[in-house]
């Protein structure tokens, strides 16, 4: 298929990463990816397997799904169970727990929550069903945040007054910073995250490499984008570099999005602080609408308990989430919580660490185990179409 | 301790609890949920966990799509399944409920390697339904049952008040008569067998889910829903007893079917990615949406897992039939780590391919 499968070819894959072997010269190096797409990628292309051993890449904390603490969960449990509330939510969200049960759980016992894949198609529901409140759950980074804004500056422009916005919003620099000050960790360099930087630029990265004197490169979400971003850190690296630099170059500009940053300016406004799942409360780090924006907050027109609700005790999901720990090395990981039983929001998005090993890694710790051989399947048949 | 020791021991724990879990499932819910609608491990969890305990046998218990039994006093081998409807929209790009009714209740029967002889048909409709759009359904299903060589030879009519069904809901059952030589199941896959695959995968999923979701994604694709017994009676033709398990990789897709081999059998498989074939459409779509083709459903495609000595004549029958003309070899059994199946990726990685959990696409069928 066109535009995919030229970042997918397997012998150009297996040729980088003999030239980042070659430059690493085995030095084990340690780069976090910091976006949860980043790790979805690597876990569903197993690169780890095609890039040399020397190489440990950490997984970040760019999961919105799994940084979004227990309490916001029941928040929007609270609304979807409000009497004549439409509550709408991106399909990952349905399934992450909160205290009492997941919104997927709020559905069975009556509640409406839908799926929707753009809070445009929220706006919709709103205007077909005007005796109805119809809400949307925004999570995500810089990434969904412009989108967020365009609705909101759409619903005022139509006037839409059973629209509101449950925000959640985040932002990726301080939760970055966080890591950075961490004394747990020691990296060597950032891929950086694609999508929030096609909004936000290349600037806002400086600190790491004037502060921190760390290489970042904004990476792309396909297997070869990853493995050649790798390739550039090594060589900053082995240059003596700290630069942020650019893979993703077809889709992220050095200056951002001016215009998604415009809207997010005019609708949104950053909080005092805000609380991350396994990060701890991070100030700066989170959007909320701004006032002028009150009549669509779903916050100020709902009741939410607003009630701050510990992580249960066996899961490490912080300590996943900043790379101090591997998946596996969770007390709990495989065992008492795997997919279809989460008990840490790792485990529940399909970008999340914990999910991505399990569902996608496993079998390259159980080949290294066993000593099984790689599969290369010989054609069994000389069949013709 | 070292690494490997840990990563040794962590496996060994996971694996530990996967393989108590596999004869006991653990059905924790208090409530249904779409998931368990899916075709995945929901679904499993509820079939092991309500109905597999309280209807327990001998029939039953090897869950495979249809049961198999001998007539007291006869010769026939026979097949008998029922399944049912309640795909939205009635209407899809490619076919309709009835054309699934029949085709889904007669490839069940296929995959048990029976011959589709008798349907029933059962009819849940709404208060206010159109009977012109009965009717539409109805012509639907008396053709594809006539195409198919099979007689729907008794039904039933219920009516529901207005808001307690959408629309109207079908079940069909069906008897065949069993042809296949050995016995075939999903128990019976053995290493060094090879795993084929009758065609693209994913046509049926994506196209309800473009008819159904407002995305404006605009492609040509059609369901594949079509009757599998034509291309069934093909393949053991020329593989005969080498043929040890044929399923429908319907809800859930390939990937949970597969799943679902490796358990009953005690094998692992391994395919490999770049050999299945995936409309670009649906790859495309796919993409976007996040999607993988492999936990897809479709209604016209079948998996075959044959004896190696016959792979070819298999894969040559298979693509000299007109729903097998893309057929190619995915993958093939083997011995160890049991109960897994994993995939060589396109840029030559290695993961583990598991069931699909949650539902993205609730009423496929």
């Amino acid at each position: 298929m066109k535009y995919v499968d030229e970042y997918r070819d397997p012998a150009l894959a297996q040729r980088i990463s003999a030239e980042i072997g070659k430059l690493s010269a085995g030095r084990p190096l340690k780069m976090m990816e910091v976006c949860g797409g980043h790790t979805h990628t690597i876990y569903k292309h197993g690169i780890e397997d095609v890039l040399p051993p020397n190489i440990d890449l950490i997984h970040g904390p760019g999961c919105p799904v799994c940084v979004l603490p227990m309490g916001r969960v029941d928040d929007a449990i609270a609304i979807a169970r409000t009497e004549g509330v439409i509550f709408t939510t991106f399909g990952d969200m349905m399934r992450v727990p909160g205290s009492n049960g997941s919104l997927l759980d709020a559905k069975a016992a009556g509640a409406d929550v839908r799926f929707v894949y753009s809070p445009l198609d929220a706006l919709k529901l709103a205007r077909q069903n005007p005796s109805r409140e119809v809400v949307f759950f925004a999570i995500g980074f810089e990434t969904t945040a412009p989108s967020t804004a365009i609705t909101l500056l759409r619903a005022q422009a139509e006037g839409i007054r059973n629209f509101s916005v449950f925000c959640n919003h985040v932002t990726i620099i301080p939760a970055l910073k966080a890591i950075l000050d961490s004394p747990d960790l020691r990296l060597d360099g950032f891929v950086g995250p694609g999508h929030v930087s096609m909004v936000i630029g290349m600037r806002p990265y400086t600190f790491i490499t004037r502060d921190h004197h760390k290489p970042i490169v904004i990476a792309g979400f396909e297997p070869l984008d990853i493995i050649q971003s790798v390739y550039m850190i090594v060589q900053q690296i082995s240059e003596g570099r700290a630069e942020v630099e650019n893979q993703y170059a077809r889709v992220v500009r050095p200056e951002g999005n001016v215009k998604a940053l415009e809207a997010m300016a005019r609708t949104m406004e950053l909080r005092p602080y805000f609380e991350w799942r396994g990060l701890g409360f991070i100030t700066h780090s989170a959007l909320k609408l701004r006032r002028e924006y009150a009549l669509w907050d779903a916050e100020l027109r709902f009741e939410v308990p607003g009630i701050r609700v510990a992580d249960p005790k066996a899961c490490q999901c912080g300590e996943v989430l900043k790379g101090v720990i591997k998946p596996w090395e969770c007390k709990v990981f495989g065992t008492a919580c795997t997919p279809e039983t989460p008990i840490g929001t790792c485990m529940v998005s399909s970008e999340g660490a914990c999910a991505a090993y399990y569902n996608y890694g496993r079998f390259s710790m159980a080949a290294e185990r066993a000593h099984l051989p790689t599969i290369n399947l010989q054609p069994a048949t000389q069949a013709q179409h | 301790m070292s690494t490997d020791t840990r990563i040794g021991e962590v496996l060994s724990k996971i694996e530990r609890v996967r393989q108590t879990r596999r004869h006991k499932f653990y059905l924790r819910d208090e409530h249904i949920t779409l998931s368990h609608g899916s075709g995945g491990k929901a679904t499993h969890n509820l079939i092991e966990g309500v109905f597999g305990p309280a209807f327990s046998n001998p029939l039953l218990d090897r869950m495979d799509d249809a049961a198999s039994f001998t007539v007291a006093g006869t010769e026939a081998r026979l097949a008998f399944t029922t399944d049912t409807y309640v795909v939205s929209p009635l209407f899809f790009p490619g076919g309709d409920i009835g054309k699934l009714a029949v085709h889904g209740t007669i490839n069940d029967l296929a995959m048990a390697g029976a011959q589709p002889l008798y349907l029933s048909a059962g009819f849940i409709l709404e208060e206010g339904f159109p009977i012109a759009d009965l009717r539409r359904i109805v012509t639907s299903m008396a053709s594809a049952a006539a195409d198919a060589g099979v007689m729907i030879v008794t039904g039933d009519t219920k009516v529901v008040e207005r808001g307690k069904a959408d629309g109207l809901f079908i079940n069909t059952a069906g008897i065949g008569q069993i042809q296949s030589f050995g016995p075939l199941g999903q128990a019976h896959a053995q290493p060094g067998d090879k795993v084929l695959l009758s065609g693209p995968v994913g046509d049926h999923g994506i196209a309800i889910l473009l008819a159904r979701e407002a995305l404006d994604i605009e492609t040509d694709t059609e369901s594949d829903t079509a009757p599998l017994y034509g291309l069934v009676a093909a393949l053991l033709g020329a593989a005969g007893q080498g043929v040890h398990c044929l399923k429908d990789p319907t809800r859930g897709g390939v990937a949970t079917l597969l799943n679902e081999v490796a358990l009953a059998s005690e094998v692992s498989i391994a395919l490999d990615e770049h050999t299945i074939p995936v409309h670009a459409a649906v790859r495309g779509a796919c993409e976007l949406l996040g999607l993988d083709p492999l936990t897809i459903a479709n209604e016209g495609k079948l998996v075959a897992i044959v004896a190696p000595e016959v792979a070819e004549q298999a894969l040559l029958a298979l693509r000299a039939h007109p729903l097998g003309r893309e057929a190619e070899l995915i993958g093939e059994v083997r011995a160890e780590p049991a109960g897994m199946v994993f995939l060589r990726t396109d840029i030559g990685g290695t993961r583990v391919l598991d069931m699909l959990v949650g539902d993205p696409l609730p009423r496929i069928c």
